[in-house]
């Protein structure tokens, strides 16, 4: 199932959270509710931490991450670094990078074996990230856009990519990806993907203008419809067992 | 692939894809706004704000519209000049792009007009829509202006406005009626009538004769009451009906009259005089003392606490020969006024007797000897002034000279018409003061009030001059400074007259259509 949320009234909730399939980040909000709707889905399987990047709340655009590892910003605090190293699961990777392109979460966009990644990034960037991420990298860009992070969203199961998208470029993000691709929009006609919706590979939350049309599409895309983690678990079992027999 | 290699680049395909309108859920082609268009239209109004109902006026007699604030416009149903105004009424049509517009058939009687306009406008983020709607304009009847001044009856009058002079001339009035004419101060009168010593306007209500009060005190130094006649009354409604007049006394001073003041307004302007000349007349005196080039202005209230007459008036200059002139190097008024001493003769003395007076003069810039020069025979005159009587021991000299005088070289032109004409108020001429005497003496006031714009460039700036054109091609136009020629009316300063016949009474019209040669 995908949800419906909004930070302080605002439906870009894409800014202010992160969500992997090992962890989840949402910013500091003067009220509960935003984090509350995270935890009620995500606390029975994985960790749902409230932290800030640098001092600021727009955290989903500073950082980039998935079940393998995170990557921050230089300008984020030892002490907010050392927060979100405690809060979520050992075996990922924190680590900060110096990059000159600080707002990753605009730069970047990956699920946990692919990542695109903004066409001007440095190479050691580039080298980092495939290393604390354990992705192939890929320079792309998304409808003539290179802030792929801004306007595409996909896990390991699909992806919702800007509207604009030729069926040429969904083609060959989806050859390259290996995962299904839709060009479609969020927030009643929002073009940018990245600010609007956040998902992995059982759940995702949208924000709040999020219309049912938007929202059966990003459902269906995402495989969402009745997906738990124990039906990945399930699925995987099957196709063991597929294989053995 | 031929495109491919003329480019020497390789091309893309780029095929549109569909995506869903977040709204209905309907597949579409992408579109900045991402909502299909049906689902748009519902979202935004893009005529919101702009007009869908307006009222327009219309004069019946003339078939126009009212153009705000004052203009009237005459168009036809269905004309595209109609199409024009109508499309200027409306407010915040430039907001928006104005893509077609045209009238929708409406019964002639029915007072509607109906225009379908259609229009486009950018909404969220950059897409443009277009939209048609229809405005309705409801057309109400009123009277422009003129057509309304040409229904009024003229006898019912609510508000009268008496200007008089007591003056044995015409001048001032002739100069008051170009004024009026320029300013087109009149334009709410209903009726102007000439009549003894002043002219009478009637005007349909009292701010509109307050207001050319108002306009006269301006002009010329007046002083005026008013009174107010009941003619009805409703005590149960409290109405009163009014006939209100006012009468407005123009100083009796005019330009080129000789003045002895009296002792304490003299005192008053710092002992100038007591002769003066009066220079200027606008809404306050110009006094010139000739033997000292002093000069004071004396505006309305000065005049009227002391009023004086006249001492000998314009009517009663004679010329003089100029013999010989000794300038003293005193210059006053902007270069206007220079002091000297001249020896001048009567013209009519000539060949006579040998009578030479001697005099100050502030005409030292203009004369030279043997000129013609207009000024007041004291000498011979039988002065009967109570307040020259009161000064004891007050040399009079023998003449003042006023003006230089171009008479002789004016014989020639007579009967001529002039070069330029001025426009005349229709007045309606009381039966009584008409004469055989009165209409030769108006011509004659006319002709001098005429002479008096050509050498006075002041008095003329304040006067509408128009082509005559009458008058034939001649070379001898042109600015007369140098003395020799009598002055005339550099061509610059005529305006083109406008052939309006029907239509002359209408000042504002004139004004409007007026251009500069």
């Amino acid at each position: 199932m995908a949800t419906r949320t909004q930070f302080e009234n605002s439906s870009e909730i894409g800014v202010f959270s992160k969500l992997t399939n090992a962890y989840c980040l949402t910013a500091i909000g003067s009220s509960e509710n935003f984090y509350s709707t995270f935890e009620t889905e995500l606390v029975e399987h994985i960790p749902v931490v409230k932290t800030s990047i640098a001092g600021t709340r727009v955290i989903g655009r500073m950082c980039v991450g998935n079940k393998n590892g995170i990557l921050l910003p230089n300008s984020t605090t030892d002490q907010e670094l050392q927060h979100i190293r405690n809060s979520i699961p050992d075996s990922v990777v924190v680590q900060r990078i110096d990059e000159r392109l600080s707002a990753l979460g605009n730069c970047v966009s990956c699920n946990d074996y692919v990542a695109l990644i903004h066409t001007d990034l440095d190479k050691e960037t580039e080298e980092l990230i495939a290393d604390v991420l354990n992705v192939e990298v890929f320079r792309q860009t998304i409808a003539g856009n290179i802030l792929v992070g801004s306007y595409c969203v996909f896990s390991n199961v699909g992806g919702l990519v800007h509207p604009h998208t030729s069926v040429e470029d969904l083609d060959e993000l989806s050859s390259l990806l290996q995962v299904p691709l839709v060009a479609g929009t969020v927030n009643r006609g929002s073009e940018v993907i990245g600010a609007g919706l956040v998902a992995n590979d059982w759940t995702a939350f949208c924000g709040f203008d999020t219309t049912a049309t938007e929202l059966s599409v990003i459902e269906s895309i995402f495989k969402l419809r009745g997906a738990q983690p124990s039906a990945v678990v399930q699925e995987m079992r099957a196709s063991l067992i597929d294989t053995l027999t | 692939m031929a495109q491919s290699y003329a480019s020497n680049m390789f091309e893309v395909a780029h095929t549109v894809g569909t995506v869903l309108c977040p709204m209905c859920g309907v597949s579409m082609p992408p579109n900045p706004a991402n909502i299909c268009v049906t689902c748009l239209r519902t979202q935004v109004d893009i005529t919101e704000g702009l007009q869908k109902s307006v009222t327009i006026l219309f004069c019946p007699d003339c078939s126009s519209y009212l153009q705000p604030p004052r203009t009237w416009v005459k168009a036809q149903l269905e004309s595209k000049e109609l199409l024009t105004f109508c499309l200027k009424r409306l407010k915040n049509l430039n907001k928006v792009r104005l893509v077609d517009a045209g009238f929708v058939w409406t019964e002639p009687h029915s007072k509607r007009i109906k225009v379908k306009l259609k229009i486009q406008k950018e909404v969220m983020h950059g897409a443009i829509m277009e939209q048609r709607y229809v405005v309705e304009y409801v057309v109400e009847d009123h009277m422009c202006d003129s057509c309304s001044r040409n229904a009024a009856n003229p006898d019912q009058w609510v508000a009268s406005v008496q200007v008089r002079q007591k003056v044995d001339h015409k001048r001032t009035f002739f100069y008051l009626e170009q004024v009026i004419l320029k300013h087109s101060a009149a334009s709410q009168a209903i009726n102007i009538k000439q009549i003894h010593e002043g002219v009478d306007f009637f005007f349909a209500s009292r701010s509109h004769a307050l207001k050319f009060v108002d306009f006269l005190g301006n002009v010329v130094p007046v002083r005026g009451r008013h009174d107010k006649q009941l003619v009805s009354h409703d005590p149960k409604s409290n109405h009163y009906n009014y006939k209100f007049t006012f009468s407005v006394e123009i100083c009796p001073v005019c330009k080129d009259d000789l003045i002895c003041l009296p002792q304490k307004a003299a005192a008053a302007m710092g002992n100038i005089g007591p002769l003066v000349l009066c220079q200027r007349v606008s809404n306050s005196l110009l006094l010139l003392d000739p033997q000292s080039l002093r000069s004071v202005f004396v505006d309305a209230t000065q005049y009227w606490r002391t009023p004086y007459k006249s001492l000998l008036t314009s009517r009663q200059l004679i010329e003089y020969v100029v013999l010989d002139v000794e300038p003293e190097h005193t210059i006053a008024g902007n270069g206007k006024f220079a002091l000297a001493q001249v020896q001048v003769a009567r013209v009519s003395d000539f060949g006579k007797n040998d009578l030479i007076f001697t005099s100050k003069t502030h005409l030292a810039h203009l004369l030279n000897p043997g000129d013609h020069a207009l000024g007041y025979d004291l000498y011979g005159a039988n002065l009967n002034d109570s307040e020259l009587d009161k000064y004891k021991n007050l040399v009079l000299p023998d003449v003042v000279l006023v003006k230089k005088s171009y008479e002789e070289k004016r014989q020639k032109r007579r009967g001529k018409p002039r070069p330029w004409k001025l426009k005349n108020l229709p007045m309606e001429v009381d039966v009584v003061v008409k004469g055989r005497t009165d209409e030769d003496k108006r011509i004659n006031d006319y002709e001098k009030f005429m002479d008096e714009l050509e050498e006075d460039p002041e008095l003329r700036a304040n006067v509408a001059l128009y082509r005559n054109a009458e008058y034939g091609e001649q070379s001898d136009i042109g600015s007369m400074t140098d003395g020799e020629e009598p002055p005339s009316i550099p061509i610059e300063e005529l305006l083109a007259d406008l052939q309006l016949e029907e239509d002359d009474g209408a000042a504002e019209n004139v004004d409007e259509n007026m251009e500069d040669i």
